[in-house]
């Protein structure tokens, strides 16, 4: 098993999200909607003109990251990082926003998690520390999306796997994962199974089962 | 500039008295009511419950307002962009109702169009549906939520016409429209204010039935 660097990690799970989304694009329009971390960084790698990022706190059509001295923070993404505007963008109130969301018109969600388990829960809201208190739209998002991607790393930063047999963080929603990206491996929920689509040159199946605590079917 | 609903920002915000529930419009610092903010924490006016998606930074907007000791509850969805909430918290100075983001935004919105409680699939089985009367609809677990309603609505919109209409800009607009339709006396803090008829109908946001006071920014 060969070790991928934190950046290196990110940059491919943010790329193979976006190849998978411009993939789904060939068959008409998209609309997806991403988190914050990793989930932000997959809009720099889309290429196809035919995907649409809303953004819930009320703006569809969001582009690229607005370029220094050209700001305007009252154009903002979920992150809070000013954005630009695309061609045929548009505004909604946060319930609106929300309606699109939950009314189940977005088709795909990308976000990150703490956890998620074999059998389809993300825990992506909170480590109760006494440090965090929020939950954002993150409940809504898994529930409401058509399709809820998982954009993570293999482990956690001292190593623990974040694919695990039953989540041991609150929950942010139950069995709404349906794919899980990480820099080793592709892995998709079929009928409440976990089971590895792809694999990187840089690891084998057994090294895998090594760094997942979750059961997965090859 | 003639508005019978015209006020200034300080006699605007002497309408919030100690312990109502005030809602604020905002997405972090964006969309906020700047200047009745400022004005509301000058005025030390304490007790509060304030309704927001989130509480600013520590210190700027609506941060000042929990630096100044004013706040008694919260009911929002995101402050982790500002760690002195869970200081706060954590030291019993304050409650915290936590709510996921289109639930409250949802919840905010039916306060305003009449319906006192709704079911959604948002949160089921979740700590935050904990102790909430659950149902299923189409085999899918839903959560009964109940409106929120506030005392007083202070929103951020672009322009008013004398009458009030409103209309927003970029995503500066967030929770504003549903809050000016919530609260008992809506506050709109405004950068301009233009005569009756110059407003595109087509483009007006917010009624102006729905806003009892406009402020206008002073820079």
């Amino acid at each position: 098993m060969q070790v991928i660097l934190e950046q290196q990690a990110k940059e491919r799970i943010a790329s193979m999200i976006a190849r998978y989304f411009d993939g789904k694009a060939r068959n008409g329009r998209l609309f997806i909607n991403l988190g914050v971390g990793i989930p932000t960084m997959v809009a720099n790698y889309i290429t196809s003109p035919s995907i649409y990022v809303q953004a819930e706190n009320g703006m569809l059509g969001v582009g690229c990251a607005a370029p220094e001295g050209r700001m305007d923070h009252d154009l903002i993404n979920a992150g809070r990082t000013c954005v630009t505007e695309t061609p045929g963008c548009s505004y909604m109130d946060s319930a609106a926003s929300f309606g699109m969301i939950r009314g189940g018109h977005i088709d795909a969600t990308v976000i990150g998690a703490f956890e998620v388990d074999q059998k389809g829960n993300i825990a992506n809201w909170i480590i109760p520390n006494g440090k965090q208190l929020g939950v954002g739209g993150a409940m809504d998002l898994v529930t409401g999306a058509r399709e809820v991607v998982i954009a993570m790393q293999h482990t956690s930063k001292n190593g623990k796997p974040k694919l695990v047999k039953q989540c041991t963080l609150p929950i942010t929603g139950i069995g709404e994962a349906d794919m899980v990206i990480t820099e080793y491996a592709v892995f998709v929920f079929d009928k409440g199974r976990l089971i590895l689509k792809e694999i990187a040159p840089e690891i084998t199946v057994d090294e895998l089962r090594g760094i997942t605590d979750a059961e997965f079917n090859v | 500039m003639v508005s019978d609903k015209y006020r200034s920002i300080e006699d605007a915000i002497a309408r919030v008295k100690p312990g109502s529930r005030i809602m604020v419009g905002s997405f972090g610092l964006a969309g906020y009511p700047e200047e009745l903010i400022e004005a509301l924490a000058a005025s030390g006016t304490g007790d509060l419950t304030i309704i927001s998606n989130d509480l600013g930074t520590p210190g700027v907007g609506l941060g000042k307002l929990l630096t100044n000791n004013q706040i008694r509850s919260l009911i929002g969805t995101y402050y982790n962009w500002n760690p002195e909430v869970a200081g706060a918290y954590n030291e019993g100075r304050i409650s915290v109702k936590l709510v996921p983001q289109g639930t409250f935004a949802e919840a905010i919105r039916a306060a305003g169009v009449g319906i006192p409680a709704f079911f959604t699939p948002t949160g089921a089985g979740t700590e935050l549906a904990a102790g909430k009367e659950t149902r299923e609809f189409a085999g899918k677990a839903c959560v009964l939520e109940e409106s929120i309603h506030a005392d007083v609505a202070l929103i951020k919109a672009y322009k008013a016409d004398e009458l009030g209409n409103l209309v927003y800009y970029k995503t500066a607009r967030n929770f504003n429209p549903v809050m000016a339709m919530a609260a008992d006396t809506v506050i709109a803090e405004v950068e301009e204010i233009v005569p009756v008829g110059s407003l595109d109908p087509e483009c007006i946001v917010t009624p102006h039935m729905y806003v009892d006071v406009l402020t206008m920014r002073k820079s």
